[in-house]
């Protein structure tokens, strides 16, 4: 089989992160979601998406850092069902994500519910993530050399390419799938792969997926050549 | 010392390369490391095997301690004490005494590095010498400081607001303050003496040459003999526990440089273990990593039984060896611990003899407890980890402290 060649390569980064502190910290869900009000984007991106990174290796993932608070510290586990119910993954900006997080919380509120208060040691602390978007030395121009790549780099790079792009123009989109489309030509195999749910398993296991998807192409195509 | 292709098998090559690729962005830069005591304690342990692998990095890095009398030390103690919470006198003589030792100390300290990076109070006040003096200053605060003593903290603040950023190791611990504070756990090197694999009969033969008997199950507490650590209380809550275990406590301490009240409560600790067959009191030079090692490998249980803590290294040890840990629920022992998941966290003498006494009489939950420990610790606490958020945030203070840092392949 002779392997499609892409134009422009696919550059393999990774996206490490390091948190802050801030110093504020919420003892209700009322201070909960005032302080959410004016947070940067830093904040929100540190309590979802850096926690789902933290936590990749559980399944099922915990959804993200309010509704674990919520649920274990407040032990309001209403408000904490509705807030793992926010799919971290499917907004497509961290703006929209916070406003669904705070929509959440006051609407619950605004059912009359009297916020309870934790005792002391169990706050709730903002935190902010500073975040590093980084080369790795993995880079590939077809299919195969994309399937070698995808079984050397990091859970921190597949994460980066598979969950953050998303939060990237073209919204929505994984930068796997803009490539396999884009410069490969394989729409199909992108669509595969931009229809994978990431909560049905952990990065390994979401690894172990596209590859399996990648490798079959990969086997289909020898099978057709002459 | 191990290289960083040692760690390989334990933490997994992906790790192992991200440090690669990181370090490729600063080598060639410059950091000096300083802090109050060359041996004993954990920052001297975390410097001691990270030092090196910064060297490897290509990082040109050194490491300074600071030096004083016994009342720099008695001073510094009781500095340590009240910033952790404790009700403690401090006077005017001890904030001169310190001021002139650390004046003291500057000319005999190079400070010329892209990166200081100074550790707990002892030697904070150091950065007063960063006028003309290029690089970035990091302040790295162990320590508990989630409710500090307000007038010692209210001496150390104008300071600690000199630095570039501080990191601390727990989120209660944050301040407000106008400078960054990154938020970076300690960890353990699962390749040192005090962590490595041993074979039974290296534990043995240890065990054997420090005439601990075996006839029993063990029990230990390892920690230094200070009384934020309360021994004595770990000694109540064995006495407790006693009637209804056949075990021996053995309880293994020393004493650093920097810390003139080990002695007394050394003395503190036999007199009330006076007596008792069961209890072993041991203290151990601060050397004795091997040592420690096997009394943990060799114990069912063990035991923190920590008042305050800073992160409670000795808790990551023993959780890495995958043992149950009954542990005091301050500092960041909470942040190693889920309890009854992964270890147990108690407040009182009472809570510790009661799960003691629990975990000696089921070993399968305490096995399970040991198991969810060690995973937790090798994926959050092990020295490849500590590394790469030192190196993310010299990265941060170099390349602007934006939230974003995106970083190009030609620089690497």
């Amino acid at each position: 089989m002779k392997l499609a060649r892409a134009k422009e390569p696919f550059h393999f980064y990774t996206r490490l992160s390091l948190t802050f502190l801030t110093g504020l910290k919420a003892r209700t869900v009322t201070e909960l979601a005032e302080h959410l009000k004016t947070a940067p984007e830093s904040v929100v991106y540190q309590h979802t998406h850096r926690f789902l990174q933290a936590h990749q290796y559980l399944v099922p993932e915990p959804p993200n850092d309010f509704a674990y608070w919520v649920s274990d510290m407040v032990q309001d586990e209403k408000l904490g069902e509705r807030l793992a119910a926010i799919d971290t993954v499917r907004f497509s900006s961290l703006e929209e994500l916070k406003s669904a997080l705070v929509k959440t919380i006051e609407e619950y509120l605004g059912g009359g519910v009297a916020p309870r208060t934790v005792p002391e040691g169990k706050e709730f602390h903002f935190m902010r993530a500073v975040r590093f978007s980084i080369p790795t030395r993995s880079v590939a121009c077809d299919l195969a050399e994309f399937a070698d790549c995808l079984r050397k780099v990091s859970i921190s790079s597949l994460y980066l390419h598979v969950f953050e792009a998303r939060l990237r123009p073209p919204l929505g989109v994984n930068d796997f799938s803009k490539w396999l489309d884009g410069q490969l030509g394989e729409g199909a195999l992108a669509r595969k792969v931009a229809n994978l749910d990431p909560y049905a398993q952990t990065m390994e296991g979401l690894r172990s997926r596209i590859l399996k998807m990648v490798e079959k192409r990969l086997k289909e195509g020898s099978h057709a050549a002459p | 010392m191990p290289h960083l292709e040692d760690y390989r098998p334990l933490v997994g090559a992906d790790t192992v390369e991200e440090l690669r690729l990181l370090g490729g962005f600063l080598a060639g830069k410059s950091v000096v490391h300083v802090n109050s005591t060359a041996v004993g304690g954990g920052v001297a342990e975390i410097l001691s095997r990270m030092v090196p692998l910064l060297h490897e990095l290509g990082m040109d890095t050194r490491w300074e301690v600071i030096k004083g009398g016994e009342d720099f030390y008695a001073a510094t103690k009781r500095f340590h004490n009240a910033l952790h919470g404790d009700v403690v006198e401090v006077g005017s003589k001890d904030y001169r005494v310190y001021e002139s030792t650390v004046e003291e100390n500057l000319p005999a300290i190079d400070l010329r590095a892209d990166f200081v990076f100074v550790h707990d109070p002892q030697p904070a006040a150091l950065v007063r010498a960063r006028d003309g003096r290029g690089g970035h200053w990091i302040w790295r605060c162990h320590i508990d400081l989630s409710r500090p003593n307000p007038g010692v903290w209210a001496f150390f603040r104008p300071y600690v607001e000199r630095y570039d950023a501080c990191v601390f190791s727990a989120p209660p611990f944050a301040q407000r303050l106008p400078i960054p504070q990154a938020l970076i756990a300690p960890a353990i090197d699962p390749l040192s003496d005090k962590n490595r694999d041993l074979g039974e009969e290296e534990i043995r033969s240890i065990l054997e040459r420090l005439q601990i008997p075996t006839d029993k199950t063990i029990v230990s507490q390892v920690s230094r003999f200070d009384r934020l650590k309360d021994p004595v209380g770990v000694i109540e809550a064995f006495q407790k526990a006693k009637p209804y275990v056949e075990a021996r406590l053995v309880l293994v301490g020393g004493t650093a440089d920097d810390d003139p009240e080990g002695a007394q409560v050394l003395s503190e600790v036999r007199e009330k273990a006076a007596g008792d067959e069961d209890i072993l009191v041991l203290c151990l030079p601060p050397t004795s990593h091997l040592e420690i090692n096997a009394i943990q490998r060799a114990s069912a249980v063990v035991l923190q039984k920590s008042i305050r803590e800073g992160f409670g290294l000795t808790v990551t040890e023993a959780l890495w060896k995958g043992k149950p840990v009954i542990a005091g629920a301050a500092g960041g022992i909470p942040l190693q611990i889920a309890h009854k998941h992964s270890g147990i966290l108690t407040h009182t003498t009472d809570g510790a003899a009661y799960w003691l006494k629990r975990l000696l009489n089921e070993p399968e939950y305490a096995k399970k407890l040991g198991e969810n420990g060690r995973e937790q610790v090798r994926q959050n606490f092990l020295l490849t980890r500590h590394l790469r958020d030192y190196l993310l945030l010299f990265l941060f203070l170099d390349r602007g402290r934006a939230d974003f840092i995106p970083l190009r392949s030609k620089e690497g």
